[in-house]
């Protein structure tokens, strides 16, 4: 008797190219980062644990991977509000006005960062946009630094990021039954209870998607980091360049390399665990 | 339910909507009585969702007033307007329990969580599903989820309840059951129904009256019985239940009967038409293939019979008359009766003149 394989059902050997590909380009560098942090000296000579001793207790490294883990959460949070905001238009708009706002959105994607961000120097600096029109509006009096700030630096970089927290929660807020939102509505309920009440626990799967890839690519964003923050701030990426690039010290910005991918890895995995926990809510 | 809530009546007076310049709903004026059900009866296009979301506050309608109880309702919106609806796909929220479900407009409402729990033990009482009040949505049939919408709905005690097209997403034994089940319980609660349908056999069997649409217009509004037996245009005639169309034109009227020439000569006593129509005038008489007998009557229409098919209940007969007309005819099937065998020779002939409706030629 014949047997039928399904036609669903592939062997594995499909997935060598990928895995040899992950293998060579992920895995091993891992590994050889892995290999060089286990090092005491920058000469690669003795082996030893004294590259994440001195992370954990030298008092000036652990701070810098908080605030960049902060920081995180600050882009996160505000992109969260002006993209649900936008996400919200976009669905509730007219088709025409539609296809120019996904333009508007999925704009900053097309264009470098390094141009987007030069785009925010030219609106935040002392003589950028922004205060000349305040100034011409006189509503300051003297050009307000804006620039090389903390806050300066969080906007710009939510607006970098927003796409990414902008089209899941297009989708998110798609997939919504439009009648839920009438029935709630029709049972007596406020514009505001039927947004906490229904939309917003509705579209969670999307809002868990949309802070995950935001957080992950604002802690991470070494060039709108760098150059909105001017030098004055100090992130993980730029603290792992300099240890590697200007310092010559491989082991210690091994070592910090993969401090910063375990604590992200863990912030991620709180994230998924979100994610799981919001499933239940999405099918309709 | 604690005391049987009464309905509000509902009058919509004059309602006219357009989208853009198409006219969706048409100068409609309907009054409609506490505790009655009425069905809005049409074909898929006809305006019947655009009125509900009219009275259910969605849209604004372009002109005239919708008034519940006697009050005007048009400046509310649908939060304030105390309206139960229980959608087409039923809009259930996924990710709440049946409980919380039909306690969300209880709790929309401000009320505590023990006249909440109270209240949803009774809905949950009243369609029968007291077992199921914590699962999800998404773990009912279509029957139980329908029955959840319908609780969710009444909880709040509407003072008017609408039902878009109820059963249309049901198979067809379990529909039965849930009209009758909703017509229980709107008995029950006594609250004032409207429900939209395509269907023209829920609409009659359902309804205390039916209000049949056609391209937004009201064009008939009645008991099943009325709409029926003495529909008043042409649209209704074919649109409830199904109708030969004879051509012919009007010879003489009466106050009792009327009597149409056929194309072959033939002489029709039929009902008066509706609206008085000038002798000579064209019409077209409608005659239900129940209200024709086949047999051998000499004084019967001659005709050949085409095509016999037993349809469980009935015996459908499509014949050709000698005049060259197509007609079909259904009679009950009793004990031993066999279809007529295609190519029989027989004749046709109309049970009484009241059941031949004559209407003008549409223009
Ligand atoms: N949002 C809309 N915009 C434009 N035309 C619409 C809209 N909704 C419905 N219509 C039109 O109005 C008419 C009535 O629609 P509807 O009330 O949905 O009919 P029904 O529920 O009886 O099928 C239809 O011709 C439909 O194409
Ligand atoms: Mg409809």
């Amino acid at each position: 008797m014949r047997t039928f394989t399904p036609v669903t059902v592939y062997g594995l050997r499909f997935t060598t190219p990928l895995a040899a590909f992950f293998v060579l380009f992920f895995l091993a560098p891992l590994l050889l980062l892995l290999f060089i942090s286990l090092h005491n000296d920058t000469a690669l000579t003795e082996f030893g644990f004294s590259q994440y001793t001195k992370f954990f207790t030298e008092g000036f490294a652990l701070p810098i991977l908080a605030d960049t883990l902060w920081l995180g959460v600050q882009v996160t949070l505000l992109s969260l509000v002006l993209g649900y905001a936008l996400a919200w238009a976009f669905v509730r708009s007219r088709p025409s006005v539609q296809t120019v706002l996904i333009m508007i959105i999925v704009m900053p994607l097309l264009t470098s960062v390094v141009v987007r961000t030069f785009a925010w120097i030219v609106i935040l600096g002392r003589q950028g946009i922004l205060n000349t029109v305040l100034m011409n509006w006189e509503w300051i009096e003297t050009p307000a630094r804006l620039l090389y700030t903390r806050s300066g630096l969080v906007v710009a970089l939510a607006n970098v990021q927003l796409p990414l927290m902008v089209l899941p929660l297009i989708t998110a807020l798609q997939r919504i039954e439009p009648n839920l939102e009438d029935a709630s509505s029709i049972l007596g309920a406020s514009a505001w209870r039927t947004f906490f009440k229904v939309t917003l626990p509705l579209t969670l799967p999307g809002v868990v998607a949309g802070c995950l890839l935001t957080f992950a690519a604002s802690i991470t964003a070494f060039i709108s980091q760098s150059l909105i923050g001017g030098g004055q701030m100090l992130f993980m990426p730029m603290y792992i360049y300099q240890q590697a690039s200007t310092l010559q010290n491989w082991p210690y910005a091994a070592a910090i390399s993969l401090v910063f991918l375990v604590a992200v890895m863990g912030c991620v995995s709180v994230f998924n665990i979100l994610g799981r926990l919001s499933k239940g809510y999405a099918t309709t | 339910m604690s005391t049987p809530a009464h309905g509000f009546s509902l009058t919509l007076d004059d309602i006219l909507h357009q989208y853009g310049s198409a006219i969706a709903v048409d100068h409609v004026t309907l009054e409609i009585g506490a505790g009655e059900l009425v069905s809005l009866l049409g074909p898929s296009g006809c305006g019947k969702t655009t009125l509900l979301r009219i009275i259910g506050g969605f849209l604004q309608q372009t002109s005239g007033r919708v008034i519940v109880g006697g009050r005007p309702i048009d400046d509310l919106p649908p939060n304030k307007r105390g309206v139960g609806i229980v959608f087409q796909n039923y809009a259930l929220f996924p990710h709440m329990s049946v409980a919380e479900n039909i306690a969300y407009g209880l709790a929309a409402r401000g009320a505590d969580r023990s006249a909440q729990k109270k209240q949803v033990g009774e809905m949950l009482e009243l369609v029968q599903l007291s077992h199921l009040a914590e699962r999800l949505p998404k773990q009912l049939s279509g029957g139980q989820q329908q029955r959840v919408a319908l609780a969710r709905a009444l909880a709040v005690e509407p003072r008017l309840l609408l039902l878009d097209e109820p059963f249309a997403a049901l198979d067809k034994s379990l529909r039965l059951d849930m009209q009758i089940e909703i017509k229980r319980i709107q008995r029950q609660s006594g609250t004032t129904c409207i429900m939209v349908t395509h269907d023209q056999e829920e609409a009659l069997s359902m309804s205390d009256r039916v209000a049949v649409l056609s391209r937004g217009r009201l064009e008939q509004f009645g008991t099943p019985t009325a709409v029926y037996d003495r529909p008043e245009t042409l649209f209704v005639n074919q649109f409830v239940g199904t109708a030969n169309q004879l051509q012919g034109t009007l010879e003489s009227t009466s106050a009792e009967a009327c009597s149409v020439r056929l194309p072959g000569g033939r002489i029709l006593q039929c009902a008066p038409p509706h609206e008085a129509l000038p002798g000579g005038s064209d019409v077209i008489a409608c005659v239900r293939p129940e209200s024709l007998r086949i047999g051998s009557d000499a004084d019967g229409i001659a005709a050949t019979v085409e095509l016999g098919l037993p349809l469980g209940a009935t015996i459908v007969h499509e014949v050709l008359t000698d005049d060259g007309l197509r007609i079909k005819t259904s009679e009950p099937r009793l004990p031993g009766l066999e279809p007529r065998a295609p190519g029989s020779r027989i004749t046709v002939s109309p049970l009484a003149a009241s059941a031949i409706r004559v209407f003008p030629v549409p223009a």
